[in-house]
């Protein structure tokens, strides 16, 4: 178990290697260099001389990015020209309503999804099937935005149950914390649902129809233990990696919904870091938003070897 | 050695296969539905405002925000634009940006999964790219690249192609990974192909299959994409209308005339349903593995 772990990371050290290349060389895309771009168009050449020696814009690209890098393991991820502050507490500052939103987004989408998928696979051809299987389908050509502004448009404006923007930080009481993420939070969640759904409802299916069940089913095993304790537990480790590949698309769907309903998270901080050309701040964004996704599919990866001993057997 | 058939029996063969492939096609409805829906809104967005001259900028202030009627099916947006029109000029943008990031990473994909899967030593870096590339969101990749190159159609398309060029790379790799163990290329080489020679003629077309179900999804993926930049006002800038566009135009004045949200929305949510169907179909048509499953 420990080397399967071991090697998982090792694993992520080119992967990392190459996203840190590439979230660097962003800033080099600016035409006129990232100095253009924080001093906008007006400045004069010795200006943008001089801010590029300031920041050592024009020392060897290479230097450059070992700089960069000691500085992003140092905890030192550059200043946000804006707002006066380091990235990192930028950040951290920023972090707190996306990570509800995430989690509460992700809560739905599995409650949701799960049992409609298992559902959905059981009494496969059904009606039940049918309407699951149309509606995910539907649910994945709708981009979240347009989501969010169909519930804003009924929760709030139509039947006014919700507050359809802004955001209460958790010290103002869980309700209220709640009551102003729930609109988000579904619309996020409903489009997870859908691709978690589909996947699901696959993964059992595969399941549901191989030798072992049908032996289970032969030896007269209860329908419930069938599904439940033999083609759940097979199905699970695939589910679960769904789920941790969805969160890529949840992180960046909190990034529009965030924008639609003014919750001050790292979303609406990428936007406004954008209208503002505060180049550090989206890097770091970037960067710190891939650092999370990629810790999360680590932990999903080292649950799939405890989950499934299979895993580790086939990479000896 | 076999005879050679005579001229009547290959014909009936050929005839088979023929009504296998009609049956086959019949049995995977979505393909054909997707394939229909698509090409009307390519039809409409082509002829409709060629035929119909109504100019998508044209400001008609005394009829801001009035609902759909007879002369504005669509009704019209808060500058008194005919949202119809411009829902048409918008999938023009919508389709050819979607449709060119399609095209570009599918090209790019293929090139770089084929020498991948060929040349041990540049598999290994061009896959660690990729890998590198996929582990950030897409999304996320796209604003950055749009944060720093600047708002404009052809920045989006270069953006989205290197956010979607990597998995095309992956499924073309993986694919062309199996067909060059089979016998036929090791045949090949044997005889003295040349490197070109084994790669275009022999791998490339067994990748074909997986690439055009590949490239279905990620001009559906595209379109998505586009929308939502251009919505976060990342994407192609405001005079010109695309979906994204037109639905970040609405979000000031949505909960007043929900039509400017519910016609561009439907246009996009339609195209996109069209494209995934056509993906779906497209992989159970060609793979005859599913096809099976599916009839047990």
């Amino acid at each position: 178990m420990l080397s399967y772990v071991l090697k998982r990371i090792l694993s992520l050290i080119p992967v990392l290697f190459v996203v840190s290349v590439v979230i660097f060389l962003v800033i080099y895309l600016i035409p006129g260099g990232p100095a253009t771009a924080l001093l906008g168009l007006e400045a004069s050449a010795e200006q943008i001389e001089q801010l590029n020696t300031e920041l050592g814009f024009n020392r060897p690209f290479l230097v450059q990015y070992a700089d960069w890098l000691s500085g992003v393991f140092h905890g030192d991820w550059g200043e946000s020209f804006f707002l006066q502050q380091s990235v990192l507490d930028c950040i951290a500052q920023y972090f707190g309503p996306t990570l509800s939103l995430a989690i509460l987004a992700q809560i739905f989408a599995v409650i949701l999804s799960i049992p409609l998928g298992i559902l959905a696979a059981y009494y496969r051809g059904s009606a039940v099937d049918l309407a699951t299987v149309s509606v995910s389908l539907l649910g994945i050509a709708v981009p979240g935005f347009l989501l969010s502004m169909f519930l804003m448009l009924f929760f709030g404006v139509f039947l006014q149950l919700l507050p359809v923007a802004g955001y209460a930080p958790l010290s103002q009481g869980l309700w209220e914390h709640l009551r102003y993420l729930i609109l988000p939070a579904l619309s996020l969640g409903l489009v997870q649902a859908a691709y978690i759904t589909r996947m699901t409802r696959s993964a059992v299916l595969d399941v549901l129809y191989s030798n072992f069940i049908r032996t289970a089913r032969a030896k007269g095993l209860r329908e419930s233990a069938v599904v439940f304790r033999y083609a759940l537990k097979n199905a699970g480790p695939t589910i679960l990696t769904v789920i941790g590949q969805s969160f890529g698309g949840l992180v960046t769907g909190t990034i529009v919904t965030e924008t639609i309903f003014n919750i001050p998270g790292l979303g609406m901080l990428t936007m406004t870091s954008i209208n503002r050309r505060d180049v550090f701040v989206i890097q770091g964004v970037v960067l710190f938003v891939t650092l999370i996704y990629v810790l999360v599919n680590l932990v999903v990866d080292i649950l799939y070897g405890l989950v499934d001993p299979r895993i580790q057997l086939g990479r000896k | 050695m076999s005879k050679p058939l005579s001229r009547a029996a290959s014909a009936a063969i050929l005839q088979e296969q023929r009504q296998i492939r009609r049956e086959r096609l019949l049995s995977t409805p979505g393909l054909l539905v997707g394939l229909v829906v698509f090409a009307l809104i390519v039809l409409a967005a082509l002829v409709i405002p060629a035929v119909s001259g109504v100019d998508p900028n044209e400001m008609t202030v005394s009829l801001r925000l009035s609902p759909p009627s007879p002369e504005h099916p669509f009704g019209t947006d808060e500058f008194g634009r005919d949202l119809f029109t411009r829902v048409l000029h918008g999938a023009r943008v919508s389709l050819a940006v979607g449709g060119s990031v399609a095209l570009l990473s599918c090209l790019l994909g293929t090139v770089i999964g084929i020498y991948a899967s060929y040349f041990k030593a540049l598999d290994q870096v061009l896959m660690r790219i990729c890998d590198g590339l996929i582990a950030i969101p897409g999304i996320l990749l796209a604003i950055a690249l749009m944060a720093a190159l600047g708002a404009g159609s052809w920045n989006v398309v270069l953006a989205l192609t290197i956010v979607y060029t990597p998995s095309v790379a992956r499924v073309v790799r993986s694919s062309a990974l199996v067909t060059k163990a089979q016998t036929y290329v090791e045949a090949a080489k044997v005889q003295g192909a040349t490197n070109r020679r084994i790669l275009w003629k022999l791998i490339l077309p067994s990748v074909i299959s997986p690439l055009t179900v590949q490239a279905s999804f990620i001009f559906a993926q595209a379109i998505i994409s586009e929308a939502s930049l251009s919505f976060l006002g990342a994407g192609i800038p405001a005079p010109a209308a695309s979906w994204g566009n037109i639905l970040q135009a609405s979000r000031a004045v949505f909960s007043r005339a929900p039509w400017t949200v519910l016609f561009p929305g439907a246009a996009v949510v339609l195209c996109v349903l069209s494209l995934n169907l056509l993906g779906d179909g497209l992989r159970d048509y060609l793979d005859p593995r599913t096809g099976g499953r599916r009839k047990k």
